[in-house]
């Protein structure tokens, strides 16, 4: 992809729209320039988003998840966002037993407000991911159960 | 089979400078289900949304994607280009390849994959887009106020001079709130109850106005357009009626030792009473608690006796009313910080050192208002209460119980700043020579003529400021002993006081948590009512349909909470101005087929918006109980899909076989 051929993680974000999705859309009024590696899939609310799915986005290549939403006590719908922590809490021990990487789960509250941690927290998981390697093992994983 | 077509914008240079346009439409015109890609400077500009609208119609196509800016930007215009051409609006999605691509990634190569990965996504999400139709809510255009203060009033009056009906409910026996009780008004000093009580009796006579006084809200259900409230009357044992409000009962009445609870405690009322003389409605109530009749069951009837109406009614019940209506304002405005006593949360600790509740000359503001005021209980002398004597000097303290974290409250009470300065002003024209000092931590004079106020309390009356906190507060011979500091001066400030004064924090009123929960409004850590948006959704709450004003919802002076409740009335009567309701159909539905009615979804939605539902045969056998969405009440979270066990909860718009498609078209 680029002169020194590094590796290239491939990144899924699943975020809120109120709160992460406009931050996200806040970073790209300031211009604040980070790596190209994530892909934003939109939700109304973290609440939404089923756990399953960061299972979901390893099995289509994935290297790295973010799940984002709302400060706490800022959810557009309320609660959604403390579900959404409530479920990590035990989502991520399963996870763990199962024998997932967890270091390559990433979960973080990012406002409308907050552009810069936006581009802060992508840069900072994509340079990590990078040095983790791809997710090969997670592949292989998929491969034999399959 | 589906036909996609897909617009990429330019945006001028904004996308185009990072992503290859030109590869962008050739790569996605390749794409399985895609008709027809084609590219322009502006997609959002009129010709651009023509191109879009020909394309509908002449390549007959079943969903639209427009690879632009944010959908928080343009999907709305898009989706009315859309349905201007006879497309489903909810059949357009849209790809972010401005401000989460072109904006923030600059090498082309890379930017150019990225708005490639973001249109896939959006092409495979539009072929699982459904034709969706706005829902059709009916409206009750009838609104109810809950609390019948200064807040309550004004929203009352705007909407039923408006023309529509309103049913106003207070749970004391009269309408006034606490503003009924203020002796005078900052800034101007004009007297609380003259510009107050024209407007209670507006309420009590106003055609559209049906007034439930002594009545609590019991329960609510329904949702926006169609609420169903249920209000106990609580029993007055008099037949609002037959009473003529002309005073025999009360007069005859020989209990007559209560404590007023409008003169705060610093006057007394008898077993049967009207709150204060211009009390509306002007009837009055027995005190079952005091009355000996009814505590006993016999005797007495003094009242009963004198009554010539024959309104008196010992055998009254508390009564359940039902009133319909579309909207709903809660105006319960607020109560002190209780000092001394002992506090209802175990958070907030009282302020045992100030004495409050011990020595009998140190009062809280609302009890100096009552001592002020011409229609008190000294008829407007200020006395103190110990040995009503005229106090020649007064210390009032402001900040007790706000902003005081050890004492469990963080926020400035907003009001004390300005209606010490109005005490001081109003005690030094009572008292000529008499000494009035202040303790204060910072004056917040924010406000029309309010600083200029505060100013005029000092410089002209002779208020005596000192900006510090007071550590105790002691009783020697008659006297009240206070110690603070100034610190300014950088020195301790000993003051003999005849009286103390304390500002103490507000608080929301009682009951407030129940009925929020019965109303699904959210609220704060200290109990006030928490608004949609801070700043552009102020009136509004999250539970649709309801709106909030005054003190409930966070301290606030009368000129704040009487804009606020305009405005409250004002979004009642957008909604009251239109036929029906409509709203977003992007929500939550069940497959009843699968539905094993665990109810995970009931307990987890934050609207109450999913109901226990039984499914009948058309002869009315019980076939299976499921759990299923109300339309009027959904907010499209999305949290029952990710709870429901048996994937039987869907989230139009986000389906679970959208996002699959959406992760599944970046595998490589």
């Amino acid at each position: 992809m680029n002169e020194t051929n590094r590796f290239e993680p491939r990144i899924i974000a699943y975020v809120c729209n109120w709160c992460t999705y406009l931050g996200a859309d806040l970073a790209g009024t300031n211009r604040l320039e980070y790596p190209a590696n994530v892909r934003i899939i939109r939700f109304p609310c973290t609440g939404r988003i089923d756990f399953n799915l960061i299972v979901k986005a390893f099995e289509a290549g994935a290297d790295a998840v973010l799940v984002s939403g709302c400060h706490p006590g800022d959810c557009h719908y309320t609660a959604g966002n403390y579900h959404a922590r409530r479920r990590w809490m035990l989502f991520r021990q399963l996870l763990d037993t199962l024998g997932i990487d967890l270091n390559r789960i990433h979960f973080t509250w990012i406002s409308a407000a907050e552009g810069r941690k936006w581009a802060q927290v992508v840069t900072g998981i994509t340079e990590q991911t990078r040095q983790m390697g791809p997710y090969t093992a997670y592949r292989e994983i998929a491969r034999a159960s399959a | 089979m589906a036909r996609i077509g897909v617009f990429t914008c330019w945006c001028g240079e904004n996308v185009a400078r990072h992503v290859d346009i030109e590869k962008v439409t050739e790569t996605v015109a390749q794409m399985p289900g895609v008709r027809c890609s084609i590219n322009y400077k502006y997609m959002c500009s009129d010709p651009g949304q023509a191109q879009i609208r020909d394309k509908i119609q002449s390549e007959r196509l079943t969903g639209l994607v427009v690879a632009s800016c944010s959908p928080h930007m343009h999907l709305k215009t898009f989706r009315k280009a859309a349905q201007t051409a006879g497309l489903n609006p909810y059949l357009v999605e849209m790809a972010n390849i401005r401000e989460h691509c072109s904006w923030v990634h600059h090498n082309r190569e890379e930017a150019t994959a990225k708005a490639l990965d973001l249109i896939r996504m959006s092409v495979e999400k539009v072929k699982r887009d459904h034709e969706l139709v706005p829902i059709r809510v009916p409206l009750t255009r009838r609104a109810l106020v809950i609390g019948g203060g200064v807040a309550g009033i004004q929203a009352a009056l705007d909407i039923a001079d408006a023309g529509h009906e309103v049913a106003l409910v207070e749970r004391e026996p009269s309408i006034g709130g606490k503003m009924a009780g203020l002796s005078e008004t900052f800034p101007t000093l004009d007297c609380s109850q003259c510009i107050l009580t024209p407007r209670m009796v507006e309420v009590g006579q106003h055609p559209n106005i049906k007034l439930y006084t002594y009545s609590e809200v019991e329960s609510v259900e329904g949702y926006v357009g169609n609420f169903k409230i249920t209000i106990r009357q609580k029993a007055r044992y008099v037949d609002m009626v037959k009473c003529t409000g002309c005073g025999d009962c009360w007069n005859s009445c020989p209990i007559k030792k209560n404590l007023s609870e409008f003169d705060c405690g610093m006057g007394f009322r008898k077993a049967i009473y009207i709150p204060f003389p211009q009390a509306v409605p002007a009837r009055p109530v027995i005190d079952r608690l005091a009355c000996t009749r009814l505590k006993r069951g016999t005797g007495c009837g003094l009242c009963e006796k004198k009554c010539q109406a024959k309104a008196i009614n010992f055998a009254d019940e508390d009564k359940l009313v039902v009133e319909q209506a579309g909207a709903v304002i809660v105006a319960t405005g607020y109560k002190l910080y209780n000092i001394a006593k002992e506090q209802d949360n175990a958070q907030l600790s009282g302020y045992g050192e100030y004495g409050y509740g011990k020595y009998k000359d140190v009062i809280d503001a609302l009890q100096f208002e009552r001592l002020v005021s011409a229609s008190g209980p000294t008829g407007g002398e200020i006395k103190r209460p110990s040995d009503g004597k005229i106090p020649q000097s007064v210390v009032f303290i402001k900040c007790v119980g706000s902003r005081d974290n050890a004492k469990g409250l963080a926020y400035c009470s907003k009001i004390c700043c300005m209606y010490t300065a109005k005490h001081t002003m109003l005690y030094k024209h009572k008292t000529p020579g008499g000494e009035a000092h202040v303790f204060y931590m910072d004056i917040r004079a924010g406000g029309k003529a309010y600083d200029e106020f505060v100013r005029r309390a000092i410089e002209q009356d002779g208020a005596k400021y000192y900006r510090g906190r007071v550590s105790k507060i002691t009783e020697e011979n008659g006297k009240l002993i206070v110690r603070g500091a100034d610190t300014l001066a950088g020195a301790p400030v000993t003051i003999e006081a005849d009286m103390v004064v304390l500002a103490v924090a507000m608080r929301p009123a009682d009951g407030v948590h129940a009925l929020a929960q019965k109303l699904n409004v959210g609220y704060d850590e200290f109990g006030f009512l928490s608004e949609s948006h801070p700043k552009l959704r102020p009136v509004e709450t999250n539970a649709a349909g309801v709106f909030i004003c005054g003190a409930c919802h966070a301290p606030k002076d009368i000129p704040e909470a009487v804009a606020q409740a305009s405005a409250a009335a004002g979004k009642t009567l957008v909604m009251f101005g239109r036929e029906e309701l409509t709203r977003e159909p992007e929500i939550a539905r069940i497959n009843e087929q699968t539905c094993a009615a665990c109810y995970t979804c009931v307990r987890g939605c934050p609207y109450t918006a999913i109901e226990r539902a039984e499914t009948l045969t058309p002869k009315g056998v019980h076939v299976k109980y499921t759990a299923r969405v109300n339309e009027g009440l959904c907010m499209g979270c999305g949290t029952c899909v990710a709870l429901c066990p048996s994937k039987s909860a869907e989230l139009e718009g986000f389906t679970e076989q959208q996002i699959y498609s959406m992760v599944e078209s970046l595998m490589t």
